[in-house]
């Protein structure tokens, strides 16, 4: 039963993992860049959200909100957070250099932008850990010994849905196949009528979407946001992308629900700080015997730095 | 020398042969993102020799230079078998391991950390520093550096033309963990504790940027990169959070400035060219 419940934790961790992991593997998939600050566009649609809910939206503009607004805010804020990386990371620099941009410049521009969100929230609202209240905290579904609590089932579906529908819209869609085009080759996805410009900003939308969403289902699940909340999440999402494979939304779910799974047994057999070992390590073999992950692409995430 | 002062030379010292750590590798066209494992590594290993066997300093920082450079000789097999970001994060992993290997091991202290009863003052790392640079501009004029910048612009080409890029990956990473592990000691020795905590993700990630954005084209890069980023904050000395806020400001006006990094081969040349009109430097 333990076991069971162990389980059925680890699939709930690992959905959060799922989503900041697509979001990583899109924009690595699609335009060949280590996305850095996904951390802090996560952490910032729950602390955005967490203080919409207690101040009210800035310059005196409305009381403190209800949770699902405050939310909407939050991810409202993740978006165009978003946006302006790829105004200044991305965009600038293909502008500038073309397809010939060395991959380390966007990368290194990125941790600036980690940089920049997550003193700018600590400096905004210190570091403490914040509270955040929704009506149903205490909403759990009992079978035997199992306790499954309600709003994480909801966000496991939820979760799921978005990349079932990520991967429809990537197969089906007009906007889908540009964006398979331009992952292929930005240049001949040019040649073929596909406005690159215009495309590269809906993968960062989907990227703060993605984040804004994993943050908010976060912060209703645990009740608490913090500004650090991201580092944890976006290192494991990290680790999760690589063993799924760059580049495959699929793998980036077999990769959350491998790492979600993982971390919830080694922390309930060997102690909260195993999960690191047994996570990292899990990684460092795994890439020793499949160097492209499990359903990586050949050619995606080899390019020189 | 004030103590102020000599903290800041004496954390300046072992950030700078840090940076060199990486940059190392960084030349070759390898980016290491689990700096702070290896530092952890000569840390650790010179707080453990120091209370178990007493040894003196000149032979803590001489065994941890060689046990860093063993792990960077060893760990460099596995992580070249993968290739551009899989090798970012593959050596990212390997830090996260180290620190968590330390942090569950009762032995080395877990959280609480390890104290050492030898200490050395700020001179033991000048000395070291000034010893470092001169080795790292050495390495980078001969012809294991000219091997090693053939390597980071074309790994194929380099290899068509009879360098053995293995055997220079594979130096590359074993003398940046022999750095990054006599930074270690020297850092244990200089503030006479260690703790897993400070080897963390963040620590990797800076130290990489210090590189980068001093630029990897020159031996200049690690130097004037570690420099500016040590003492502008210290310059800057206002509310923890907003120093960081704008060290991130830094970093991005940088990166659309100035992408090569701070000091590139261009740049240097047009200096000598100004300072000696006649000298004509090549390559």
């Amino acid at each position: 039963m333990v076991f069971t419940q162990q389980l059925v934790n680890g699939l709930m961790l690992g959905s959060i993992y799922i989503s900041v992991a697509v979001a990583f593997t899109l924009t690595i998939g699609i335009l060949n860049f280590l996305n850095f600050t996904i951390p802090a566009l996560y952490m910032l649609a729950g602390m955005v959200g967490w203080s919409v809910s207690y101040y009210g939206l800035p310059f005196g503009l409305s009381e403190p909100l209800g949770w699902a607004p405050s939310l909407l805010v939050g991810i409202t804020c993740s978006v165009l957070a978003s946006l302006l990386v790829e105004r200044f990371t991305y965009r600038y620099f293909k502008i500038k250099h073309g397809d010939s941009t060395e991959h380390a410049i966007p990368l290194v521009s990125s941790l600036g932008f980690l940089l920049i969100f997550e003193y700018a929230i600590l400096g905004a609202h210190g570091s403490e850990t914040r509270g955040f209240h929704t009506p149903f905290t205490d909403l759990n579904w009992r079978f035997a010994d199992l306790v499954i609590s309600i709003p994480q089932v909801t966000s496991l579906i939820l979760s799921l849905c978005i990349v079932v529908g990520l991967s429809f819209m990537l197969k089906k869609t007009r906007i889908g196949r540009a964006l398979r085009a331009t992952a292929e080759s930005p240049d001949t996805a040019t040649l073929m009528g596909v406005e690159v410009r215009k495309i590269v900003p809906i993968v960062f939308v989907l990227t703060g979407l993605l984040c804004g969403l994993a943050g908010s289902i976060f912060a209703v699940n645990y009740s608490e946001v913090s500004p650090y909340m991201g580092d944890h999440v976006g290192t494991k999402a990290i680790a999760a992308m690589v063993i799924g494979g760059l580049g495959s939304v699929w793998g980036a779910i077999a990769g959350g629900l491998i790492v979600g799974i993982s971390e919830t047994f080694s922390i309930h057999f060997f102690g909260a700080s195993s999960a690191q070992i047994t996570v990292w390590g899990l990684l460092l073999v795994l890439l020793i015997f499949r160097p492209n992950g499990l359903f990586g692409h050949n050619a995606i995430g080899k390019g020189k730095f | 020398m004030s103590g102020y002062l000599s903290g800041l030379i004496g954390i300046l010292g072992i950030n700078i042969i840090f940076a060199y750590s990486i940059y190392v590798t960084a030349a070759t066209g390898q980016l290491n993102l689990g700096g702070a494992g290896f530092q952890a590594i000569g840390a650790y290993s010179c707080a453990v020799l120091s209370e178990m066997f007493g040894l003196s300093i000149p032979f803590l920082l001489l065994l941890s230079t060689i046990i860093g450079a063993t792990v960077g000789f060893l760990i460099a097999f596995p992580i070249l078998r993968t290739r551009g970001v899989y090798m970012v994060l593959a050596t990212f992993a390997f830090a996260e391991i180290v620190a968590g290997v330390i942090l569950n091991s009762d032995s080395l202290g877990g959280p609480t950390g390890l104290v050492l009863s030898d200490y050395i003052e700020t001179d033991v790392i000048i000395w070291s520093t000034i010893g470092v640079v001169v080795f790292c501009f050495y390495l980078m004029s001969t012809r294991i550096g000219l091997a090693m910048r053939a390597v980071h612009d074309d790994e194929a080409v380099a290899d068509l033309l009879g360098v053995n890029r293995r055997a220079v990956q594979v130096g590359a990473f074993a003398i940046g963990g022999a750095l990054a592990g006599l930074s270690g000691g020297l850092y244990a020795l200089y503030f006479g504790f260690v703790e897993a905590q400070y080897f963390n993700a963040f620590l990797s990630i800076f130290v990489l940027l210090y590189v980068l954005i001093g630029g990897t084209q020159t031996a200049w890069g690690a130097l004037i990169g570690a420099s500016f980023f040590t003492l502008v904050p210290e310059l800057l000395r206002m509310g923890d959070d907003w120093r960081f806020f704008i060290f991130g400001v830094i970093i991005v006006v940088m990166m659309i400035w100035r992408p090569e990094g701070m000091v590139t081969r261009q740049a240097i040349d047009r200096i000598t060219l100004k300072l000696f009109p006649v000298v004509r430097r090549h390559g």
